[in-house]
C-alpha cells in the first residue's frame, strides 16, 4: 500500500478561475461587486434603484444569477443597463467559471463597474471567489437581526452591509443596537448603509459611496 | 447542497492522481475542513458514499479532520479557540481586531491505495 500526500484546496478549480476574473477586471479598469443576501432580501430592488440613481455618472454592467427564470434579468434590462443572467439551475452559488463566461458577454470596454448578483443564500456563496473587488451583503429588517451570529462567515468577509427595509423598522421587532454590537464583533471594519430599496430612504449615501471606490479603482489603474 | 460537486472534485483529484502513480485501487482519502467553512462532514460523508460506487473506491474509508476556529488578537497576540456563537473578540482583552489563524481549511491530505 502506498499513500500519497497531496494537500490540494478542495475549491481549487475555482480559486485558479478567480484569479483569472481578477486579472481580467483589473485590466480593464472595472470595479466588480458581488452582491449577496438571503431570497427576498431587495437585491435586485436595491441594483433598479441604484441604476436610476447612478445613471449618467457611472456605466454599469450585470451579472444575474438565479437558479432558474430571467425575471431579475428582465427588471434590469428595463433599466437600460447591459445585463448577462446566468441560469445555475439548481446550484445554490455562482462559480467563477460561471462568472468568467458571463463576462467575457458583457460590452466591457464601456463599463465602469459590475455587480454580480449572486443566488440568494447566505450559505454556499461565502465560499467561492468569483474575483471580484469585494463582497456587499444584503440584509433586510424582516429577516430578524440574528442572521449575523447565524451565518458569521459572509458578514465577516463582506467589506459592505446594506441593511435594507429599513422603513418597515418601526413593524419588526428587529433589533438594531445588537445588529451593530453583532456586526461589531464580527466583522468591525464592515461598512454598513441603512438604506429601503422601496422609498429609496438612503440610497444616496450608498451611491455616493460607490461612485468615490470607482473612482478610486480608476485612479489605481492609471497609476500602474 | 454543494459538498456534492465538491466530492466530485476531491475524486477527479484522486482519480487523475492516481492514475499517474499506478494506483488501481483507494484505501483511504483524508480531508481536513475548518469549522470555519461552508462545509459539512456530513455532507461529504454521504456525497462520498454515493460517487463512490465505481470499482477504484469500493470500500474505501473516508476520514475527515475538523480543525477548530483559532483567532489570533492583534492588540495582545493572546489566541482564542471560537466556539458556536462565531463572535471574533479576543478572550484575553476583548478586542474585535483579531484575524482568524486557524479553520478556514479545507484540502485533501492525502490518500492511501494498492499499486498494480
Amino acid at each position: 500500500m502506498v499513500q500519497v500526500n497531496m494537500e490540494t484546496h478542495l475549491l481549487g478549480a475555482n480559486e485558479i478561475l478567480a484569479k483569472r476574473n481578477r486579472n481580467l477586471f483589473n485590466d480593464n479598469n472595472l470595479l466588480v461587486i458581488n452582491l449577496m443576501s438571503s431570497p427576498g432580501s431587495g437585491k435586485t430592488t436595491l441594483l433598479e434603484r441604484s441604476i436610476e440613481k447612478l445613471e449618467g455618472q457611472i456605466r454599469l454592467g450585470v451579472i444575474e444569477g438565479d437558479l432558474y427564470t430571467d425575471q431579475d434579468a428582465q427588471r434590469i434590462e428595463n433599466k437600460g443597463v447591459e445585463v448577462i443572467q446566468i441560469n445555475t439551475e439548481g446550484a445554490c452559488h455562482l462559480d467563477a467559471g460561471m462568472v468568467g463566461k458571463a463576462f467575457n458577454q458583457l460590452p466591457v470596454g464601456d463599463l465602469d463597474m459590475i455587480f454580480i448578483e449572486n443566488v440568494g443564500n447566505l450559505v454556499c456563496p461565502a465560499e467561492f471567489d468569483l474575483g471580484e473587488d469585494f463582497t456587499a451583503v444584503v440584509l433586510s429588517t424582516t429577516e430578524g437581526n440574528d442572521k449575523v451570529r447565524k451565518y458569521p462567515l459572509i458578514f465577516r468577509q463582506a467589506r459592505v452591509v446594506l441593511l435594507n427595509k429599513i422603513d418597515l423598522l418601526p413593524y419588526t421587532d428587529f433589533n438594531l443596537d445588537r445588529f451593530r454590537e453583532d456586526l461589531d464583533q464580527i466583522n468591525p471594519s464592515a461598512t454598513v448603509f441603512m438604506v429601503s430599496g422601496r422609498t429609496g430612504e438612503g440610497i444616496e449615501n450608498w451611491i455616493q459611496w460607490l461612485i468615490k471606490e470607482v473612482t478610486e479603482k480608476r485612479l489605481e489603474s492609471e497609476l500602474k | 447542497m454543494h459538498e456534492l460537486s465538491i466530492m466530485e472534485g476531491v475524486l477527479d483529484m484522486v482519480r487523475e492522481s492516481a492514475g499517474q502513480n499506478n494506483i488501481r485501487k483507494i484505501n483511504r482519502l483524508k480531508l481536513v475542513i475548518g469549522k470555519l467553512t461552508m462545509i459539512m462532514p456530513d455532507s461529504l460523508q454521504f456525497a462520498f458514499e454515493v460517487l463512490s460506487q465505481e470499482d477504484m473506491f469500493r470500500g474505501a474509508v473516508l476520514e475527515i479532520q475538523e480543525v477548530p476556529a483559532l483567532i489570533k488578537c492583534k492588540v495582545c497576540d493572546n489566541e482564542t479557540v471560537q466556539e458556536d456563537p462565531y463572535l471574533f473578540v479576543c478572550a484575553a482583552c476583548g478586542s474585535n481586531q483579531v484575524e482568524i489563524t486557524r479553520g478556514r481549511e479545507m484540502y485533501l491530505d492525502y490518500y492511501e491505495g494498492d499499486q498494480v
